[in-house]
């Protein structure tokens, strides 16, 4: 690699700068989408607070240990994310392909875990609607339409994760990384991450509500 | 920039601490804490989120413009909360909301 990298696009001067745009850049994306979920918060705490009692009693038919072991997935996911971005920077490629590879396996493995969660759900006519479990409370349903929503829209992030993880283990695999440019693979970390940050706060609303009452 | 290099055994630890707090935060909810149940919950959520920020995102070792833009999208939730929440927590009923469930 020559002085004037070839990684180096306009308009910037060296490559610090060109990473620090960004890592802004990212930031400010994810920004929107600290926004887009925290919407979705929002209605959880407001709904919360007005149906204590339906919320509790809906909460206690979602299945802890598939939430746990999801959580314990996606957390150590982020391990492995993380260890790929530190291989990297030291340019080891190969390294890249083999940790990115490993976290793609942890992420199909959540989604195919959240499979079997869904058809359990739906197995217990926890779908809101005319068909919904007769024995819960009315007002129950809103906190299963939350549910519905907010682990569907976090399992279509982690679905693009798994796209975007492939296409940086292609680029690795071509030896695209080195010391001096690897932004792609740092960036997507930085996604991946908040993939998880996301469930770490679902596990305890969706799956934790007053459980010593279940 | 991150020209510091975050040694692998800090990645473990951060990792292993996270895997204590998904337990702790799991066995605490066992327990009939009161209103503390939510504090417990909702803190170690928060401290996972420290932990995974700091370390995993490498926020602890950017450039404080960085900070900036890592504060940014935080400061904009608080002010969402903060006009939404205040809205409905402050109502004595929810009379429309009532009345459909």
């Amino acid at each position: 690699m020559d002085s004037a990298s070839p990684t180096l696009a306009m308009p910037y001067e060296e490559m610090p700068q060109q990473k620090q745009a960004a890592t802004l850049g990212m930031w400010a994306f994810l920004s929107t989408e600290i926004l887009f979920f925290g919407v979705m918060f929002v209605a959880y705490i407001v709904y919360r607070t007005i149906f204590p009692e339906a919320f509790a009693l809906a909460s206690h038919h979602t299945i802890v240990l598939y939430g746990t072991v999801n959580t314990a997935i996606l957390l150590t996911s982020s391990l492995t994310m993380a260890l790929a971005v530190h291989a990297a920077k030291e340019g080891n490629n190969k390294l890249v392909v083999r940790f990115i590879a490993i976290t793609i396996l942890f992420a199909l493995a959540f989604l195919v875990i959240k499979g079997f969660e869904y058809h359990d759900d739906l197995d217990e006519h926890l779908w809101p609607g005319p068909h919904f479990k007769p024995e819960l409370p009315h007002a129950s349903q809103i906190f299963w339409i939350l549910y519905w929503i907010m682990t569907g829209v976090h399992a279509v992030h982690v679905t693009v994760g798994v796209g975007v993880m492939s296409f940086i283990a292609r680029m690795a695999a071509k030896r695209k990384y080195s010391p001096e440019y690897h932004t792609p693979v740092e960036m997507t970390g930085l996604y991946w991450h908040f993939v998880d940050i996301i469930w770490i706060f679902l596990y305890p609303l969706l799956y934790l509500i007053n459980r010593y009452s279940a | 920039m991150n020209t510091t290099h975050v040694p692998k055994k800090l990645y473990f630890g951060v990792w292993v601490a996270l895997l204590i707090l998904l337990f702790a935060t799991w066995a605490a909810a066992e327990l009939n804490l009161g209103v503390f149940n939510n504090v417990v919950a909702l803190g170690i959520a928060f401290a996972k989120m420290a932990l995974v920020l700091l370390f995993f995102m490498h926020v602890k070792y950017e450039k404080r413009l960085t900070w900036v833009f890592v504060a940014a999208g935080f400061i904009w939730l608080v002010i969402m909360f903060g006009y939404i929440l205040g809205d409905y927590l402050t109502r004595s009923t929810s009379p429309n909301l009532l009345k459909v469930y």
